[in-house]
């Protein structure tokens, strides 16, 4: 099969700025775009530079931009794609190294920052911890993170915020505060409330999207704002009250609306700067009603709101087991 | 002609009336048969089942029961709504014994859920049941001249395992559109697939207007003359805070077409009654250009 490469190729060391570079290759039907970098690499151009290890998508060392999105070079089957030419860039949100070799050290320093080790109560016993199954079993997604950056590279709200502490950190976060073992998930939660904190996602399901291995970080950040409304850690902050006023609205009216969202989302100074937005949408005709459409029989959803809200159930924790004395 | 069970979202209803107005014109030139769904509620916009995903699960749930008792597919008008109501419907209608579960939230109400109703953005309907041919046929002003940009809205295009534009072919259907009604879709914009930021508004304002930003310099990049969604949540970010975003003061400003005012602009509708007075950023500009190409 014929393919056309299009490398985004850069070496910064040089002061290079960014160019592009085609590869015309013919290569066997079975070949990945990592195997076809590599005929590049040895039979075409020894100057390309890239990261690589196991080949089969565990080591997560080959991430990379194909046609616009992260992925493994090794789990990208040419045959899939159905581009005339296949677009290949360095991971993005990463200082570019040299071509396709990205500078990681961020990416480490954000993961380190969650202090990403088990963090048990009380003396370590004997033998193994004894934790019941189904308290370990949901982490079996969460726990196949490899660590390859791909959500990194394409998260959007790292894109604007550099403190943003990323899809990858929050994944491990989540896989410590919700491990039975684990001891310190209020002081977990709390460094997930603070500025880059979860409250900090956009919800684009970018980092869903580009996962080799199905972490779904995205899914764990909104669960973790669920747990810091739940013990009542974010009682001030407006990703709280946001959810607040949405559901409150909703269980009222049936509906939503933006009015009123906007003012019981926010404080009172930032509800000032909105002022300006509130007078141009009233003199173009956007302001929505004053009030707000009712749906019929709004009060059944306010109902359904409470009783799914009545079988909501606790974290599983050893030690605070231990303290209560509750069986396993 | 099929019949709808027209879902139009609260900010169809709210903060962006126009694109309410538009649809309802377009739909009486186009022939759509549609039957509101008064009594369905909000779908929580990612934001209720980031509180209580059970609960996101049921109230969805039930507009979609509301729709199989009518016996037509949903059309929605809304990103936002049509990937909720796709991840909802992801959930309930492959898991028999999770739907019983939602299920019972319903009973009292008579409603019960048996997994059949589909739900189509206006987008999809147009290109795989109403078909672009006969859309090209209503054409009496084709948009020639100008370049609009597509800009699908996060919702639409992701989770894949929920959506699946890929498999369904759905990956090109705004440009596609686009393109029937005689614009250039400025195939080039980087920002079609990515976040307008308006998630953020409350929790990051700035980080919001940044992304909203970025979405905007990337259209002028590569000179689109508009942006056209299929998103109202966009369109707040995109037009209503296009004035606070960094690069306001210095680059020109980028109208921001919902869908239908796109389709009805092309089918010969006047531009008041699509509601393209109601924008924040003046689409006079574009309307001037409009009639210089035409």
């Amino acid at each position: 099969m014929d393919v056309q490469l299009k490398v985004r190729r850069q070496n910064p060391e040089a002061e290079g700025t960014p160019y592009w570079k085609e590869y015309a290759l013919e290569v066997p039907d079975h070949f990945t775009l990592l195997d076809a970098l590599i005929q590049v690499r040895e039979e075409v151009d020894e100057t390309l530079s890239l990261r690589c290890s196991c080949r089969s998508h565990i080591c997560g060392s080959c991430s990379m931009r194909v046609n616009g999105h992260a992925n493994l070079a090794c789990k990208t089957k040419l045959s899939d794609i159905h581009s005339d030419t296949v677009t290949v860039e360095p991971m993005g949100n990463m200082p570019v190294i040299k071509d396709l070799v990205v500078d990681l050290e961020p990416f480490w320093k954000k993961l380190y920052s969650i202090d990403p080790y088990l963090q048990p109560a009380g003396e370590v016993p004997e033998r193994e911890y004894v934790v019941p199954a189904d308290s370990m079993l949901h982490l079996d997604g969460v726990v196949n993170c490899i660590m390859c950056g791909a959500c990194v590279s394409d998260c959007e709200s790292l894109s604007v915020n550099p403190i943003f502490i990323g899809p990858t950190a929050f994944a491990k976060e989540y896989r410590f505060i919700m491990d039975p073992r684990d001891a310190a998930d209020t002081q977990r939660l709390m460094q997930m409330n603070g500025p880059g904190g979860v409250w900090d996602c956009t919800h684009c399901f970018q980092c869903v999207e580009v996962c080799p291995k199905d972490v779904a970080p995205m899914d764990r950040i909104m669960a973790m704002r669920k747990m810091l409304v739940d013990d009542g850690l974010a009682e001030k902050h407006n990703g709280a009250r946001r959810q607040k006023a949405f559901t409150d609205i909703v269980g009222r009216y049936g509906r939503l609306d933006e009015t009123r969202y906007l003012m019981k989302s926010v404080t009172m100074v930032e509800l000032a700067g909105y002022a300006k937005v509130g007078l141009r949408s009233m003199t173009h005709g956007k302001l929505p009603p004053l009030r707000p459409h009712r749906i019929p029989d709004a009060a059944r959803i306010r109902r359904i709101f409470e009783r799914t809200r009545s079988t909501q159930r606790r974290r599983f924790k050893l030690h605070q087991q231990a303290q209560e004395g509750s069986p396993v | 002609m099929t019949t709808y069970a027209f879902y139009p979202g609260c900010v169809a209803k709210g903060g962006a009336p126009e694109l309410y107005q538009s649809m309802v014109a377009v739909g009486e030139k186009l022939g759509f048969s549609l039957s509101e769904l008064t009594g369905a509620a909000c779908t929580g916009a990612g934001v209720i089942s980031e509180r209580d995903p059970l609960a996101g699960d049921v109230v969805n749930t039930r507009t979609f029961a509301m729709a199989e008792q009518l016996g037509h597919p949903i059309m929605t008008i809304c990103s936002t709504c049509t990937g909720v109501m796709a991840q909802v419907a992801s959930r309930v209608n492959r898991d028999e014994a999770y739907r019983r579960e939602v299920n019972q939230y319903l009973t009292d109400e008579g409603l019960e859920y048996r997994g059949t109703t589909e739900v189509k953005h206006l987008l999809w309907v147009l290109v795989e049941d109403y078909g672009l041919d006969r859309l090209k046929e209503l054409v009496v002003r084709p948009l020639a001249g100008v370049r609009l940009a597509p800009f699908y809205g996060c919702y639409i295009v992701r989770p894949s395992s929920a959506v699946d534009p890929l498999t369904a072919g759905r990956e090109g259907y705004l440009e596609q559109v686009i393109t029937a009604l005689g614009a250039d879709p400025v195939e080039e914009y980087r920002g079609k697939d990515k976040c307008c930021g308006f998630p953020l508004l409350e929790t990051n304002k700035k980080s919001s207007l940044a992304l909203t930003g970025k979405r905007l310099d990337e259209a002028r990049e590569v000179s689109a003359d508009a942006l056209v969604t299929p998103c109202p949540l966009c369109h707040l970010n995109l037009d209503g805070q296009q004035p606070d975003t960094p690069s306001a003061s210095t680059a020109p400003s980028m109208p921001i077409l919902h869908l239908p005012q796109a389709i009805g602009l092309a089918i010969g509708i006047a531009p008041e009654r699509l509601g393209l007075g109601r924008h924040i950023i003046d689409t006079k500009g574009f309307m001037a250009k409009l009639a210089v190409a035409g």
